[in-house]
């Protein structure tokens, strides 16, 4: 029994706000963050959707409007189908989003990795502290503006940084991972190099 | 040192009187020997009794969903092994079809029977591997030994076809890395033959063991709504009673030919979610004897995805086309539409997702891993509370997490 279609077609004709998101599996939908959680709610009380299978974000670059998108997957342990919600944060400095550990529980630790990664708080959390990184860490590394080779940082403990005199350093990424440029026209723009060269053999390193 | 270390209720005791008991702020792990791997739990104990379970993960964390944004999706096949390193061929498989699906690319059948028999071959391992440890957490150590012999059997057979024991890097986006060798699918076949009675002798030490019956039954009871409200999945969800395998309900590489059962638990205790592992090898067994005995001939990769797998070294060294169609895959990796999938495949410890944000070409925007060993772990907060710290031991054997894959 399909579900998914339904509640999509259902959902649409009742806020007019939430529309269609393109997507190659899943039905999807684009939501305002106003009506998330209206949403959120509905697809699990009245259409079956009562898994919450992942969240996350995804930073569409510096400067790119809306920047952050946070997305959801909900699965009906029932009909065995997903729909994927997603809801752009307003805010590109300050990004926020209701939070659905109303609804899931199992949100809590998701929406601690989101808010770990990308720096999107969650209104409503009842622990959003980081989760990955530890507390006091000063950067979000999903961010597209952060390095993939890293920043130097202190480490989390000051009794260990004033002993060893020494913090998180940046990874040795000279040579990094090779990716050509697709579409480049001579043979210097096609050939690999290091995708990220936040630090290279051309570029200092950052912090440094 | 964080301020949690200190006695929090020495003041609440003076207080209290007499009869409140001192509580106890412990911290356990991240190097302990019951944590499998680099979990802390910061427990409040009373007495033997905890009241509060705070696990803190993280000290695994190698940041591959931003090593994903910098690389080819051939090229990150690698980093899949070491997710839950205890069944790298079904990360490989996972992540495959995830790409695949975004490029709407359908392997061939010898393709995907490979991919079935490789992913099953390492639920067995995995299995094999959580159900010693869960032994000895619970001080049954025979099971540990018998289960690394059957182990080894495996690793023999993975290195064979994939020249790695461990970190096997398998699967290319569009195929396999090599056809099976041959002759080995006898040898898959030889040692399921051999392995059935083993399981039984191994499972036979403790599914009527009283020791082990007592620790685990009605030890860690997580209920069917819990189960489903903290997205519990695989065998963890099964043993709380819910028949949900995505193997069985969402189809991929050709699982729905394959004829098997799915095992659950009444209780959601740890005794059931053993009981659910051991029945699980039973039909992993059942599904390689069925993809073995109609294991398919023809081609084992996609062989018309020109942009995505490359062409065979011989063609590569005696034509001119093959040979830039290889450099370009090498080096811009293959080439996907712009677009969003997510796909979740069944893996040993329940289901691994992929979210995957694609601009087109050979790098991905964006590569969500959904980790089910963070989902699972998710729940310890709430089961934990009100077990004995001994029984504590025997919750996290019975979750068989990875920290590999939960803190990516």
């Amino acid at each position: 029994m399909p579900a998914a279609p339904d509640a999509v077609a259902a959902l649409k004709g009742r806020w007019a706000a939430v529309t269609d998101r393109a997507s190659l599996d899943h039905p999807a939908l684009n939501v305002p963050a106003s009506g998330l959680l209206g949403v959120l709610g509905a697809l699990k009380e009245e259409h079956g959707f009562d898994m919450l299978a992942d969240v996350t974000a995804v930073d569409w670059a510096a400067g790119a409007k809306p920047r952050f998108t946070v997305v959801y997957h909900v699965f009906s342990t029932a009909s065995h189908e997903y729909v994927r919600v997603a809801a752009d944060c307003a805010d590109e400095a300050a990004p926020e989003m209701p939070s659905a550990v109303g609804l899931w529980p199992g949100a809590n630790w998701h929406e601690r990795e989101v808010f770990d990664m990308f720096g999107i708080r969650f209104a409503g959390h009842p622990d959003l502290r980081r989760i990955l990184m530890w507390d006091g860490y000063p950067h979000f590394p999903l961010r597209k503006d952060f390095p993939l080779a890293g920043i130097e940082t202190d480490l989390p403990d000051a009794e260990v940084v004033a002993e060893t005199k020494t913090g998180a350093i940046a990874a040795p990424m000279m040579g990094g991972p090779f990716v050509a440029k697709a579409g480049g026209i001579n043979m210097a723009d096609a050939e690999p190099r290091a995708k990220d060269e936040s630090w290279s053999e051309r570029r200092p390193k950052p912090g440094a | 040192m964080p301020a949690e270390h200190a006695f929090p209720d020495t003041a609440a005791k003076s207080a209290g009187g007499a009869l409140e008991a001192e509580r106890m702020s412990i911290s356990m792990g991240p190097s302990h020997p019951s944590t499998h791997g680099v979990l802390r739990l910061q427990m409040e104990l009373d007495g033997e009794v905890v009241r509060k379970a705070e696990p803190v993960i993280g000290y695994l964390h190698r940041g591959d969903e931003k090593i994903a944004e910098n690389m080819t999706y051939n090229q990150f096949v690698p980093y899949t092994d070491r997710l839950d390193y205890l069944a790298p061929l079904a990360n490989n498989m996972a992540y495959a079809i995830a790409v695949e699906r975004l490029a709407k690319l359908e392997v061939p059948p010898r393709c995907q029977a490979i991919r079935v028999i490789t992913a099953e071959m390492a639920r067995i391992s995995a299995h094999l591997l959580g159900l010693g440890a869960f032994g000895i957490d619970v001080g049954a150590w025979t099971v540990f030994l018998y289960s690394f012999t059957e182990r080894e059997k495996l690793y023999r057979l993975f290195e064979e076809l994939t020249g790695a024991r461990f970190t096997t890097s398998y699967t290319r986006i569009g195929g396999v890395a090599r056809d099976v060798p041959d002759g080995w699918t006898g040898r898959v076949d030889a040692f399921c033959e051999q392995f059935l009675p083993l399981l039984e002798e191994t499972l036979s030490l403790l599914t009527r063991n009283r020791i082990f019956v007592d620790r685990t039954a009605g030890v860690g009871v997580i209920s069917r709504e819990d189960a489903i409200a903290y997205g519990l999945t695989g065998p963890n969800l099964r043993g709380s009673g819910v028949a949900l395998d995505l193997r069985k309900d969402r189809p991929y590489s050709g699982y729905e030919q394959y004829d098997f059962d799915i095992p659950v638990g009444s209780k959601g205790d740890g005794y059931d979610r053993y009981l659910v592992r051991g029945e699980e090898m039973r039909q992993s067994v059942r599904i390689i004897r069925q993809a073995i005995a109609k294991f398919p001939s023809g081609s084992w990769y996609a062989e018309d995805a020109r942009r995505i797998y490359k062409p065979s070294k011989e063609k590569v060294l005696t034509s001119m086309e093959e040979l830039i169609q290889n450099f370009m895959i090498v080096t811009e990796g293959p080439q996907m539409p712009a677009g969003e999938v997510y796909f979740e495949a069944e893996n040993p410890k329940g289901a691994l997702g992929f979210y995957i944000v694609s601009k087109g070409g050979g790098v991905p925007w964006r590569l969500k891993i959904r980790a089910p060993s963070f989902c699972n772990l998710s729940i310890l907060p709430k089961v934990c509370v009100g077990a004995m710290v001994a029984d504590v031991v025997s919750i996290l054997g019975s979750l068989d997490f990875v920290m590999g894959e939960c803190d990516r």
